[in-house]
């Protein structure tokens, strides 16, 4: 132990780490193991770097909220309390005139952002749904089943996914406007369902691939079909991993900017994050207005993600990183 | 239908996901690998017949904004995959550190990830802007800078704001898997190297990082499987500006196609920029398959 005291002074945050963390974090048998150091004669390091880390995580959390409270901050602004460069953080006064605005509620015939945000969450939610339907099939197949090339299917399935969107948008628009597509719901929410069915299996598949086969073989000697068989015994286990990789596909369809921005041109159609750049003229932007569709974007977004957080982990963990 | 029903299950199963990425996906880059061979422009479409072969190669490997921006991209993706993967790292590690509130900790971590590039790249472009932006705000009120900084403007300092905004946006994509990874981490080892002396350095750099490898993989494939994110960024921040000093890749052929209408060079352009991202992926996913093969050695 004093080795690793002289050391902790080159390397502090390591020595952290290393010497002080409960094994597995969290797990509750174990954090008497947190104690210990306290018996220990360099208390004042290991307080030292206690706080130490406080103060890292403390700044480090201030870095990644700022810029986004900031935007959200002034979407309750007016333009000119904007363009006036008013203190930041001093309450300035508040208001809701902005998402008036946005919703063609005040003066302004504003844009229509109600039409943009209807149009994002049918397109979002139906090519989900597809996408995991799609996903669902294709990933049990290859959890559960052998056949010739699979590794080879499998590995071709996930470099479609790596054409970037821009990449892809110019010869999908060339074939979309031949086929009418252009400017169609439709049209969109299938390069949607195309772009999140790769990851959905490669997702699912990793949970399929955690329950064991032998659960629903032994339902189908109890005589179940192998229908049964999935819907009863398999599904309802793989359903939080089904249910973050439905998570994914609907951020990727609700942020998505590069292929919508040129599949859709109208009211109908256009989505939230094609619909920002209606804020901006050639030298004028309304900061304002903007602000307040960008927290109008992240909400949704926001909401959804806390409710299942501990899934988004989970589906991470297990789905794709454990080989 | 009868066709369909004599395939075996398993075909079936993946018929649709295969359907779908042949539609979406393989048929538009074969087309759009035949039209780098032709002439096509949208506004005349009797020329998608005018085949010139290499020509629109042959232009676009003589000319210097092609290579400036492949060049500009390679780097930016190395600078800023490289940076998002130390300071996540550096994040996961603090984070694994803190038993209260751990929770709360990693919601917040992923806040950045919830905001769709475009919004990012708005928003960054609202702090950087020389006028009203938080940025020069801050650094003229609380560190006496006199002069208003163009963040966007200057050439170099755009480029740096672009990796600022993407590093802030997916930082979290390596932070939650590296995290993941901490947690996932058996103990055993470690106090073994504790026991037979190591210092905490060598513990980290032949017990932990070795075992974090996999990880650090994954995240590169699947951050290396969106890199053209960084146009929506791009497009909303700088637009390739100042005089094309940001364009990348995507930027100069999405202008290529959309605003000169010269498909066929577009496509050769975007052509070669899937042909980037590709190289990346299969790049970083064979260095997984190395560390995870690495780590099972070890483990035999």
């Amino acid at each position: 132990m004093t080795q690793s005291a002289l050391t902790l002074d080159r390397n502090p945050a390591l020595a952290r780490t290393l010497e002080t963390t409960p094994p597995g974090g969290a797990l509750p048998e174990l954090s008497g193991l947190d104690d210990e150091p306290v018996k220990e004669p360099w208390l004042p390091a290991a307080l030292l770097m206690r706080w130490g880390v406080r103060v890292c995580v403390f700044i480090a959390m201030c870095l990644i909220m700022l810029p986004g409270l900031w935007v959200m901050l002034n979407a309750f602004r007016t333009n000119v309390a904007i363009l006036a460069r008013d203190s930041i953080f001093a309450a300035t006064s508040y208001t809701l005139d902005n998402f008036r605005d946005v919703f063609g509620m005040g003066d302004t015939a504003g844009i229509p952002v109600k039409a943009y945000f209807v149009n994002s969450l049918v397109i979002s939610v139906t090519s989900t749904v597809i996408a995991i339907a799609i996903g669902l099939a294709g990933g049990y197949a290859f959890a559960r089943y052998k056949f010739r090339f699979k590794k080879t299917l499998f590995v071709g399935l996930m470099l479609s996914r790596a054409v970037p969107g821009i990449a892809l948008s110019l010869p999908v628009f060339i074939i979309w406007s031949w086929l009418g597509l252009i400017d169609t719901k439709v049209g969109t929410i299938i390069v949607y369902v195309a772009m999140n069915v790769p990851f959905s299996v490669w997702l699912i598949d990793g949970f399929f691939r955690q329950i064991p086969k032998e659960l629903a073989e032994a339902a189908e000697i109890d005589g179940c079909t192998r229908w049964q068989a999935f819907w009863q015994v398999e599904f309802p286990m793989a359903k939080s991993g089904i249910a973050s990789a439905a998570i994914f596909a609907f951020l990727t369809a609700w942020n998505e900017f590069a292929l919508a921005s040129q599949l859709t041109r109208s009211t109908d159609t256009k989505t939230l994050p094609v619909g920002l750049m209606d804020f901006t003229a050639q030298f004028t932007i309304n900061w304002a207005g903007m602000c307040a569709l960008a927290v109008i974007i992240i909400i949704p977004a926001l909401i959804l993600t806390f409710i299942v957080q501990k899934h988004l982990i989970a589906g991470l963990t297990f789905g794709g990183v454990k080989g | 239908m009868k066709l369909l029903r004599k395939l075996p299950p398993e075909a079936r199963l993946l018929l649709p996901a295969f359907v779908v990425i042949l539609v979406v996906v393989a048929v538009p880059l074969l087309f759009s690998l035949y039209t780098s061979f032709t002439s096509y422009r949208l506004v005349r479409p009797e020329t998608i017949w005018n085949v010139v072969w290499f020509k629109n190669y042959i232009k676009l490997f003589g000319s210097s904004d092609f290579w400036w921006a492949f060049g500009r991209t390679v780097l930016f993706l190395t600078v800023v995959l490289n940076l998002e993967m130390l300071f996540g790292l550096a994040l996961a590690l603090l984070v694994n550190q803190v038993t209260r509130g751990q929770r709360m900790l990693r919601t917040i971590m992923m806040f950045p990830m919830m905001f769709s590039p475009v919004l990012v790249g708005f928003q960054f472009k609202f702090m950087f802007n020389d006028n009203i932006g938080i940025v020069n705000h801050i650094l003229q009120n609380w560190f006496g800078v006199t002069q208003a900084i163009p963040w966007l403007v200057e050439s170099h300092l755009a480029f740096f704001s672009l990796a600022c905004a993407e590093i802030w946006n997916s930082t979290a994509v390596f932070a939650i898997l590296l995290l993941a990874g901490l947690m996932a981490m058996p103990q055993d080892p470690l106090e073994a190297a504790r026991v037979d002396g190591c210092t905490p350095w060598q513990a980290f750099r032949h017990v932990t990082l070795p075992f974090l490898m996999p990880f650090v993989y994954i995240a590169m494939t699947i951050r290396s499987l969106d890199v053209g994110r960084a146009f929506d960024i791009v497009k909303i921040m700088t637009n390739g500006g100042p005089a094309g000093r940001t364009e990348l890749i995507w930027t100069l052929s999405a202008r290529a196609g959309y605003e000169d209408a010269r498909m066929g060079y577009a496509n050769a352009m975007s052509y070669v920029a899937v042909l980037l991202s590709i190289a990346f992926t299969v790049h970083f996913f064979r260095k997984l398959n190395a560390s995870r093969q690495f780590l099972n050695e070890v483990d035999a």
